[in-house]
């Protein structure tokens, strides 16, 4: 019998719940199903999220998958779809097709330290990651964190990082490209923090997640410190469209990037990734 | 060895540099101090000196009418501050302030270039130290002109 719910090109309508805003044009809207039905999912996986009479864009999870009945969606307003979805308040429709695309590898984690590089709204497709750390805390060595964004204003999940700050079973460092502001915190590229940070080289996992220019340099930084290309991972970002790996449109390379990633181990990226244009 | 020597010879700037170059070196140099608010170093000022940063955090700046002052880098321990020193004509681009208070190594520029020029292997290995920090911050400088966190990024 036919089932909309396994059909991942069959629309789920859903309501937002709750909506707020967590930087100049960036907001988090959690969401609920109808009957408040649980959408399991992977940390690093993302849903693509229409706006009626607008369209359908790719987004990251970026709440606890712990949680499957809050589905939780930080959206930066940058196109028509992205600015209409962070337009709709408590209790406007949506619709959602997922959970889409590969995970961050959680289980290849355990047991090693775990180095996060997060670059602008890329913290929020890392936030399930780090909510799974957390909660299985003992199953890791060494975690860390290091978030760079543009200026202080900027910095998302404010809150969060200092909840996170005052654990201190997780180095959270925090970094600005520049600012005007009186600002105590640190000033320069998120990749200058990696040569400061601790980890043992030979039983770390890296993930990586923002810009992909600032990514290929966060790569670079890390195999500097002696890490394997096997041994990073990071979240590709392209054109999806069906989210399934039938129309093509998000093909780098040989990959497709909404079937094969959005996670995908450096090693097969690193060499297209510094094809241009691509 | 003892004092500055064995100082600046701990300082991961100089990890592993010769023993007879630390001796040169300390020759040069001498503890300082900053506290908070206090600048090291300031834009077109002569560059007399550089900081082996030991304690607290040094902020870089750049001024200019109507833009109010950019903080474009921090430093902290284990740092360096200043590299302006090393080229004609000697001045700074920026201006370098104390976050915190800082302790620090000061080393003497005209000192050094004396000491340098004298002994080109001195200068060869402080050249093969001064090069990578240069190019770390061009290439830091690089992904910042990027804006690469802008709404295309």
């Amino acid at each position: 019998m036919y089932s909309p719910a396994a059909d991942p090109m069959c629309p789920r309508v859903v309501r937002v719940r709750r909506r707020r805003r967590d930087g100049p044009d960036v907001w988090t809207l959690e969401l609920e199903g109808h009957r408040d039905e649980p959408i399991a999912f992977e940390a690093g996986q993302f849903n693509m999220l229409t706006a009626f009479g607008i369209g359908e864009v790719p987004v990251s999870f970026s709440g606890d998958p712990a949680h499957p009945r809050r589905i939780v969606h930080t959206i930066r307003a940058v196109g028509p779809v992205s600015s209409a979805l962070t337009r709709l308040g408590p209790g406007a429709s949506l619709a959602i097709r997922g959970p889409l695309g590969t995970g961050w590898p959680m289980s290849e984690a355990s047991g090693r330290d775990v180095v996060l590089v997060a670059g602008g709204l890329g913290l929020a497709p890392l936030r399930p990651a780090i909510y799974r750390l957390l909660s299985e805390r003992a199953r890791y060595g060494r975690i860390t964190l290091l978030y760079g964004t543009r200026s202080p204003k900027e910095i998302l999940f404010r809150r969060e990082l200092d909840a996170w700050r005052k654990r201190g079973d997780l180095a959270v460092e925090v970094t600005v490209d520049h600012t005007v502001e009186p600002w105590q915190g640190h000033v320069g590229v998120v990749t200058g923090l990696i040569a400061h940070a601790r980890f043992d080289p030979s039983r770390t996992l890296a993930l990586v997640c923002g810009p992909e220019i600032m990514m290929r340099f966060a790569a670079d930084a890390l195999a500097a410190c002696g890490l394997a290309h096997g041994a990073i991972y990071l979240s590709m970002e392209r054109n999806m469209k069906c989210g399934i790996g039938l129309c093509g449109h998000c093909q780098f390379g040989g990959l497709l990037v909404c079937r094969d990633g959005p996670v995908l181990r450096y090693d097969r990226l690193a060499a297209t990734l510094r094809v241009r244009e691509l | 060895m003892e004092g500055i020597e064995q100082i600046i010879t701990e300082h991961p700037f100089f990890a592993g540099i010769d023993p007879a170059y630390t001796h040169l070196i300390s020759n040069c140099a001498k503890n300082t101090r900053f506290d908070p608010g206090q600048y090291l170093l300031q834009q077109g000022a002569r560059a007399e000196q550089f900081y082996l940063l030991r304690h607290g955090r040094v902020v870089l700046e750049l001024s200019g009418p109507g833009r109010g002052t950019v903080t474009f880098q921090t430093l902290g321990p284990g740092e360096l501050v200043g590299v302006s020193w090393l080229i004609p004509p000697y001045r700074w681009t920026y201006d370098a302030k104390a976050l915190e208070l800082v302790r620090a190594v000061s080393i003497d520029a005209t000192c050094l270039r004396t000491k340098s020029e004298a002994d080109h292997d001195l200068g060869y290995e402080l050249m093969k130290r001064f090069m990578p920090v240069l190019v770390q911050r061009l290439h830091a400088a690089r992904l910042q002109l990027l804006d690469v966190y802008g709404a295309r990024g």
